[in-house]
């Protein structure tokens, strides 16, 4: 069951409405093969991507994001940890791009090598919240009843409190560190993904698809995974793009209070919260975290912006310049 | 799997609450050629309420019919007669705010009160559903090949490779030229009609014994219509499957079907071979649903004929149906005092052979 349910996967479905529709009164009864041959949603959903130059642009910062947060470590010129005795709060220089901190380090390699936290924090803690909450959604919207009431009023709960003050308590319980950062970034937007997976649910489980697979005798697991799923993955898919951008806030804000990611480490809300101190010395320290944390938050919202729309079975007819469905 | 044949006639009692009126089952006329033991679908006094803020909406109110192998019951309604409602409810197919009384028995074993999962084994296998609307019946993320394939694997443990080259067949069957490559075509490449073909596909998949077609043609164009109807006409006499049509085309009703039940406010109002129906319709709203039939023919005639007629007004509020027959107050001829208050049962016509109708009013020279 497992590897089809996957197979459903989230291809960027358009909803229920069809952008290739032919136009039904003109259309004899023979094949009416529309545009390309057998394009799959995803694919008409990258291609749209690739006009929009906004989108293009945020796909490459997030795009040299990954490369620096998997190579980080090779293109630094220095170590994270690596101390130039006599070298502290050196200004920006060809030596040291973005400066030197309070202890010598090498503030530019310190910020290559913070990426790599900021993704595996990002990822894992937008993984975390992706999964739970689009289960909870996905059996909430579909099974309704007592199982939504339950699983909502749950999650309710745990959206009443601001998102910080609960990652807060979370890693009071927890313990500080960035594995527990991240679990606790997790759980503080499951709530927000079940939310939105409960609503697209709600829309697909009425669509006559649904019912038809029902009367040809599907079970539930396999309408939920294979079918309602695949139809409810747009607003989930934007979710995720911005929520990836607030999980790395989230754990900037986690680590500059230092409940994150814990000295020598590099992480970008670290080194902002270490910068704050010097300032009026070394602006360098602060402001290229800063910086960072700045163009990567910005470059997922552009691409969750840009997924709307792309997504939006509306604007998609437009976009494609086909009629839509009726 | 299950035995084949068996009395289908069983009337389980205690068919629910007395909550309506009615005639119920016991008037029942039975099926298609009236031979209820050889019948696969036999459905006796079935009614459907759903639960509403303003109280129980009775959508089906009792109705009875046989559908034996090889054969086409027509069920003919308006909007909100009940008609679609009585058979997704044999399915389980209705939100669990339904409340079904009465009996469905399939090869004998009874539908109304199943588990999901005894029903499950229903679906597809043994009834097989098409729908109106091509265009939403299909899921527009999934290549066509990919929902043919998954019916068949709901019901038998096929390897894929096999389910997929099945799924080639039955492209072919439904009439799909090319199939191999079509089953790698996504819905919204298809026309309406080649989607309606797939649906058909969908729905033989499991093998089904009862084909129901819900609607099946409304959403299509003239021309592919007949091709649908043609197409279903030609895998029931390859299948011997039995066939309920859906409709409330009395067009599509006149080619095809053998067996004719006309249902206003959840009761079936006549019911009968499609000859004697059509031949001399008894009930007023029969009679009605027949002169709004537009006739095309040469245009220049049509203006000296009678203009297209209407039945005014709107079928009553299930919520609260009306004490006497339910379409008393539509109706033109109110030939007796007691159709305001006294439900007329659905009775042999005089001179018919299998025709009955559900009223007080018997017309002149019958």
């Amino acid at each position: 069951m497992n590897d089809e349910t996957r197979g459903g996967g989230p291809t960027g479905a358009a909803g229920p409405t069809q952008p290739g529709a032919t136009d039904r009164l003109g259309a004899t009864d023979r094949l009416d093969v529309v545009g390309d041959k057998h394009r799959p949603r995803w694919q008409e959903t990258l291609l749209l991507l690739a006009r929009n130059p906004m989108a293009v642009a945020a796909s490459l910062v997030l795009l040299l994001l990954v490369l620096v947060g998997v190579l980080g470590e090779w293109l630094a010129p220095y170590g994270y940890n690596e101390q130039f005795v006599g070298g502290q709060l050196e200004s920006p220089s060809t030596d040291h791009w973005f400066g030197t901190d309070e202890f010598g380090r090498d503030v530019f390699s310190r910020v290559l090598m913070g990426a790599e936290v900021s993704l595996r924090v990002g990822a894992v803690a937008v993984g975390i919240s992706l999964v739970a909450g689009v289960l909870i959604g996905l059996f909430a919207g579909y099974f309704g009843r007592w199982l939504d009431d339950a699983l909502m009023r749950f999650m309710d709960m745990l959206f009443a409190f601001p998102a910080l003050l609960m990652a807060i308590a979370v890693l009071a319980i927890l313990g500080r560190g960035e594995n527990n950062a991240m679990i606790a970034i997790g759980i503080v937007y499951t709530p927000i993904f079940a939310r939105v997976t409960r609503a697209s649910v709600l829309s697909v489980r009425e669509e006559v698809f649904i019912r038809a697979s029902r009367a040809s005798g599907a079970g539930s697991l396999r309408i939920i995974f294979r079918h309602v799923l695949p139809n409810a993955a747009p607003p989930i898919i934007v979710q995720t793009t911005i929520s990836l951008a607030f999980a790395i806030l989230s754990e900037a804000a986690l680590s500059f209070v230092g409940l994150g990611t814990q000295p020598p480490n590099p992480s970008w809300g670290l080194m902002l919260s270490e910068g704050r101190g010097f300032v009026e010395h070394a602006w360098w320290m602060a402001l290229f975290p800063g910086l960072a944390i700045f163009f990567v938050v910005l470059a997922f919202n552009v691409l969750g912006d840009a997924l709307r729309d792309v997504l939006d079975p509306r604007q998609r007819s437009v976009l494609t310049g086909k009629g839509a469905g009726r | 799997m299950m035995a084949v044949g068996g009395p289908a006639a069983d009337r389980p009692g205690g068919a629910g609450p007395g909550s309506a009126d009615g005639p119920g089952g016991g008037a029942g006329p039975g099926g298609a050629d009236g031979a209820a033991g050889s019948a696969v679908l036999a459905v006796r006094d079935l009614r459907v309420a759903f639960r509403t803020r303003r109280g129980l909406a009775h959508v089906v109110n009792g109705i009875s019919y046989d559908v034996p192998p090889g054969r086409t019951l027509a069920i003919v309604g308006e909007s909100g007669s009940g008609k679609s409602v009585g058979i997704l409810a044999l399915l389980g197919l209705l939100p669990a705010t339904t409340q079904v009384w009465g009996s469905a028995t399939f090869d004998g074993a009874e539908l109304v009160g199943r588990s999901e999962d005894k029903l499950r084994q229903v679906r597809g296998a043994g009834i097989g559903m098409v729908f109106q609307d091509p265009m939403t019946s299909l899921n527009p993320v999934l290549t066509v090949g990919r929902q043919v394939v998954e019916a068949i694997r709901a019901h038998q443990s096929v390897p894929k490779a096999a389910a997929r080259s099945r799924a080639a067949e039955l492209l072919a069957e439904v009439g799909i030229p090319d199939p191999a490559s079509r089953l790698d075509a996504y819905p919204h490449e298809l026309s309406g009609g080649m989607r309606q073909r797939v649906m058909i596909a969908v729905a033989l998949a499991g093998e089904p014994r009862v084909l129901i077609a819900d609607e099946a043609t409304t959403a299509l164009d003239v021309t592919v219509q007949a091709q649908i109807l043609e197409l279903i006409r030609r895998l029931q006499d390859e299948r011997g499957m039995g066939v309920v049509w859906i409709t409330h085309d009395l067009g599509v009703v006149a080619g095809i079907a053998d067996h004719v039940l006309v249902m206003y406010a959840g009761r079936t109002v006549e019911e009968g071979s499609a000859a004697e129906m059509f031949g001399a319709p008894v009930h007023p709203y029969t009679r009605g649903l027949l002169g709004a039939m537009p006739v095309v023919d040469d245009p220049r005639t049509a203006r000296e004929r009678d203009p297209l007629l209407t039945i005014p007004g709107l079928p009553p509020d299930p919520v609260a149906l009306p004490a006497g027959c339910a379409f008393f107050p539509r109706c033109p001829i109110r030939a007796d005092e007691r159709c305001a208050h006294e439900v007329p049962p659905l009775t042999p016509v005089a001179g018919g052979r299998r025709h009955w109708a559900a009223t007080f009013y018997s017309p002149e020279g019958a």
